[in-house]
């Protein structure tokens, strides 16, 4: 579905992402794990059109998205929630999901759509009108998650879902994402949560300093000594 | 009671002058809520605004109406013409470069109008009926003029709410201003986002523009030069970027300044507008309606 070959991406003279490679199947779930400052969000930035890459080559649903604009990638159902939730704080939960709902014309879908997120996050329908800057932290990551929803997404790139929440959110968060999965939405995953990500992901990536350093089967790299002593925590 | 009359008589007066810097001071809080830009050519904006409706009444011997109408379509076009021309090709840069570019655009503004029209005042004829409807024997009295300055004011003012809190377009602008990445992410088109701004700021600071014309008789190039400052430090007095604040703001300048004209000290009339500015960023630098955010890193 998704399949990035050889990238490079620079910030000015700093060479952040050297050369990386790397595929997601349709349907599946793949991780993308690493330190902070290892280049995670920069890859997520590029394949969504935010950042340019210098080299190399982005492909989406068979075709080149390495030059398209990120209305073009939304519009083919290529979603990015990005690192932090990044919701719109002095616009409703409504606004928020209709910002999400941006491009998508049929008023239908869009009502269907919006009740199936209030259905999935039902606290965000006891706070629709309330601003989104004064929702708690799991509250903006599940209205951040259900403004990629309302995107109409057939892929969705996560940007650090679990960040700054509670164990028992994070586990919440997770379950959504392997639900949405479920229903059929390929997902990339960036994650410093390594053991959640891999406990839910069917590969996995590490990202070290620019450069996948270990890929595999997520069952396999849970299990690796190399991984668990760098990001499991032992 | 002579003095409460008097000042019944100022509030008046200071509410047509309030309204005018509101018009002009809401585009300032828009563009710099989106690009954060201070635009300095908009008091221009507002100058070329009076400008169409001079014509359109002198030459072309148009009502009121259509020569509103006319001024801020033109303004319109004119402001999203000065942002795809001198602003976006600097979107990338410092703001410094911006904000010098705003400079030089006023300026440019500004001297190609005296070049063509001259730098002396012209008489804006007068388009409305003579209406004057007085209180208390004739102590105090408003105008045809000002009535039309209330009423066009607030209709806009209304308007642009509405269009602001409930179109896409509106819902966009809020939006890339909030955060322009996460924006782009929603598929917002930032670029037509941007000019919708200019538009609709460019578009009140026109009709300011034909307003002043009507309440003064008298328009010429650099008229939008002090206005423009004032309207600015009521965007500042109000928050920055802002819209309620930015009306706010504009209805206070305009009332100060009428009372200490009233009272007497009319040669201190601008050094009090730039006093307030000075003591707002001292005590509230984030301005009335302002909440204190830290800059994001």
């Amino acid at each position: 579905m998704l399949e990035i070959k050889d990238l490079h991406v620079y910030y000015g003279a700093i060479h952040a992402i050297k050369g990386i490679s790397l595929k997601v199947d349709q349907g599946s779930i793949v991780t993308l794990i690493g330190a902070n400052g290892a280049g995670k969000s920069t890859i997520l930035k590029t394949i969504s059109g935010i950042l340019r890459a210098r080299e190399g080559e982005i492909s989406y649903d068979g075709r080149s998205i390495k030059e398209a604009t990120c209305r073009q990638i939304v519009e083919q159902g290529l979603i990015h929630v990005p690192e932090g939730r990044r919701i719109f704080a002095d616009m409703s939960v409504k606004e928020n999901l209709e910002m999400g709902g941006f491009l998508q014309k049929d008023k239908a879908w869009l009502k269907e759509t919006e009740a199936r997120v209030f259905e999935k996050f039902p606290r965000l329908k006891e706070r629709v009108s309330q601003l989104a800057g004064t929702l708690s932290g799991g509250e903006q990551q599940m209205l951040a998650i259900g403004r990629g929803m309302m995107s109409n997404p057939k892929m969705l790139l996560l940007d650090e879902p679990s960040m700054g929440l509670a164990p028992l959110l994070v586990r919440e968060i997770f379950t959504i994402i392997k639900e949405l999965n479920q229903a059929g939405i390929t997902v990339l995953l960036v994650e410093q949560n390594a053991n959640m990500a891999l406990s839910i992901a069917d590969y996995a990536y590490v990202l070290e300093t620019g450069k996948i350093t270990l890929e595999g089967p997520a069952a396999e790299l849970a299990a690796s000594a190399e991984v668990k002593k760098a990001y499991l925590g032992g | 009671m002579e003095q409460f009359y008097v000042f019944l008589q100022q509030l008046i007066n200071g509410v047509s002058l309030g309204s005018i810097y509101a018009l002009i001071a809401l585009g300032y809080t828009m563009v710099y809520g989106i690009i954060k830009l201070i635009n300095f050519a908009h008091g221009d904006i507002y100058m070329m605004g009076a400008f169409i409706a001079y014509f359109s009444v002198s030459y072309f011997h148009l009502g009121f109406l259509s020569a509103l109408l006319i001024s801020m379509a033109a303004c319109t076009v004119l402001g999203v013409l000065i942002e795809r021309i001198a602003y976006k090709p600097l979107r990338g840069a410092t703001r410094i470069a911006a904000l010098i570019t705003a400079i030089g655009m006023s300026f440019f503004l500004e001297y190609v109008m005296v070049f063509f029209v001259g730098a002396q005042s012209r008489a804006f004829p007068n388009v409305l009926p003579a209406l004057r409807i007085e209180f208390f024997g004739g102590k105090v009295f408003i105008t045809g003029k000002e009535l039309l300055i209330y009423g066009v004011t607030l209709f806009l003012v209304v308007l642009l709410q509405f269009i602001v809190r409930k179109t896409k377009t509106g819902k966009a602008m809020r939006a890339v201003a909030f955060d322009r990445e996460a924006a782009m992410l929603m598929g917002i088109n930032i670029d037509y986002t941007i000019s919708a701004t200019f538009a609709l700021g460019s578009a009140l600071a026109g009709a300011a523009g034909v307003l002043v014309g009507i309440y003064y008789s008298a328009v010429n190039p650099l008229m939008g030069m002090t206005p423009g400052l004032k309207a600015f430090v009521a965007a500042v007095l109000g928050g920055i970027g802002i819209i309620p604040g930015a009306a706010l703001g504009g209805m206070l300048m305009g009332l100060i300044e009428t009372f200490v004209i009233a009272y007497g000290q009319s040669t201190y009339r601008d050094a009090v507008a730039f006093a307030i500015l000075i003591l707002i960023l001292l005590v509230k630098p984030s301005g009335i309606l302002g909440t204190n955010v830290r800059e994001k890193v």
